[in-house]
């Protein structure tokens, strides 16, 4: 009998980091994280404030590149590119990881522009009628398609925000990442909501890959299929979810999990 | 809104009664290879148990797998405690006829000690309230639950007969039937312990469906 734990399939990892460490200034906020992320699955990450999740999930796409003060070394291999190297293209690497923050921030534009804009700065911009088609497809791949079909000019500032979060999503999907990296993207959202968005991003998961940081261990142990646990910097445990959850091999994990620690 | 909850739970669902279908197919097989004294019947369900103990081990780990990653609440939990019950239940009814096939390979080699009458009326009724525990749980009926629980005292009392008459007419009467007469009364106590067990079922199919503790509840009853 193969445990469940081992029973999911590897897949091909997208992005892959090996002695990954991180400073702010004289704070080493990542230390040595070797990580693999499957493509097609979504990969939890999980651990206290402060344990430098949200860190890594910038790293990813360079986001950390502006703060100042920041020294990065290790490898981020993304496509058989280091893309902590000073000469990574920026512009394609958040082409391909999109990220998804806490708090939706659609631009003060219409709904259409909102998923237009990236097409515009990647000078992606085509047909007419082939914008529509992309406007209607990214809105259909976050499920909001039928709520938003008529008011395409509205203001996407007018939107709840269950709606704009879907919209920072679908704005992602319309220039067609790899990668969607979620920083607690349910955290203003209310129990409902997030139920929802957890459901789309299992829609998602079929086309991309998803990984997400969350202080919600309930919402990581739902959703995603691999899972890893974060302290003090340092990534402690990584493995599938049902054998992070039902048997973690370090107890520093079993601590956190189970309410003891933090 | 249809969660993805909802799907592993109706995995969860079909494995049990995968599991329930193969284990009335054991009974039934031992019960067979008793009455047409069948070793190589009662020997392949031997063999085939260990198929029902992995898919027992794959079902407890998947119950545990569902609690650990969902959170469940209310009915929800009600059944995949239930699911994780009846799983072990239905694991013992089938090493129960395993019990049975091996009482059987040891009969066959000796000459017929009597012909069977009630103890294929006792397992017709053990058949019955496995199947019909296995159907309340997946049709959520408590109803014919009650029922299940109902017909334990009958199995309980033809155990009994199958017990004195074996006692008193053979085994009293003529040491050379003991062997044969000990493995008939360990498989009538085998065929009582089944309708135990499905009691068990039935009992956590009431617990499921109405959220009432029936067991050592008899009051609860109705």
């Amino acid at each position: 009998m193969i445990p469940a734990a081992a029973r999911h399939a590897a897949t091909r990892p997208v992005i892959e980091t090996a002695g990954l460490n991180l400073w702010y200034g004289d704070f080493q906020a990542l230390k040595n994280v070797n990580a693999s992320f499957s493509e097609n699955m979504i990969t939890a990450i999980i651990g206290p404030s402060g344990c430098g999740k949200s860190t890594m999930l910038r790293t990813f796409n360079r986001m950390n590149d502006l703060v100042e003060g920041v020294r990065t070394s290790g490898q981020i291999m993304i496509d058989g590119v280091n893309i902590i190297e000073p000469d990574a293209d920026l512009l394609d690497l958040r082409k391909k990881i999109g990220m998804v923050f806490q708090r939706p921030n659609p631009f003060p534009l219409s709904v259409s522009e909102n998923i237009l804009f990236g097409l515009k700065i990647h000078g992606m911009v085509s047909e007419r009628n082939e914008l529509d088609a992309i406007v209607e497809k990214s809105l259909k791949a976050v499920l909001l398609w039928d709520d938003l079909k008529d008011k395409l000019r509205r203001s996407a500032l007018s939107l709840s925000l269950e709606q704009k979060q879907k919209l920072c999503i679908a704005r992602l999907i319309a220039v067609k990442p790899e990668v969607l990296l979620m920083d607690e993207p349910c955290s203003t959202l209310d129990p409902q909501a997030t139920a929802r968005i957890e459901e789309l991003m299992r829609e998602l998961k079929r086309d991309y890959t998803i990984i997400i940081v969350t202080h919600n261990m309930q919402q990581a142990a739902r959703v995603s299929d691999e899972a890893g646990f974060m302290l003090l910097g340092e990534m402690i445990e990584f493995g599938s979810t049902a054998q992070v959850f039902t048997a973690p091999k370090d107890k520093r994990t079993e601590d956190y999990i189970t309410g003891r620690y933090g | 809104m249809q969660r993805h909850f909802d799907d592993q739970l109706k995995d969860l669902h079909q494995e049990i009664l995968k599991m329930g279908v193969m284990t009335q197919e054991a009974i039934f097989r031992s019960i067979e290879a008793l009455k047409n004294r069948d070793k190589s019947q009662a020997e392949e369900v031997i063999a085939n148990d260990k198929k029902i103990d992995l898919i027992e081990n794959a079902i407890d780990e998947q119950c545990i797998d569902l609690i650990a990653r969902n959170q469940p609440m209310a009915g929800d939990l009600r059944f995949i405690a239930t699911a994780l019950k009846i799983n072990a239940d239905l694991e013992r009814i089938a090493d129960l006829a395993v019990d049975i096939c091996q009482r059987v390979v040891e009969l066959v080699e000796k000459p017929l000690l009597k012909p069977l009458i009630d103890i294929p009326k006792l397992s017709a009724i053990a058949q019955k309230m496995v199947k019909d525990s296995i159907d309340a749980f997946v049709s959520r009926d408590s109803g014919l639950a009650k029922k299940v629980m109902l017909a334990d005292p009958e199995a309980d009392q033809l155990r009994d007969k199958v017990q004195s008459e074996l006692i008193n007419d053979y085994m009293a009467k003529d040491p050379s039937t003991v062997d044969r007469a000990v493995a008939l009364l360990l498989i009538a106590r085998y065929l009582e312990r089944i309708c135990d067990h499905a009691t068990n079922i039935a009992e956590d199919v009431v617990y499921m469906v109405e959220g009432k503790i029936v067991k050592h509840h008899e009051e609860n009853l109705e």
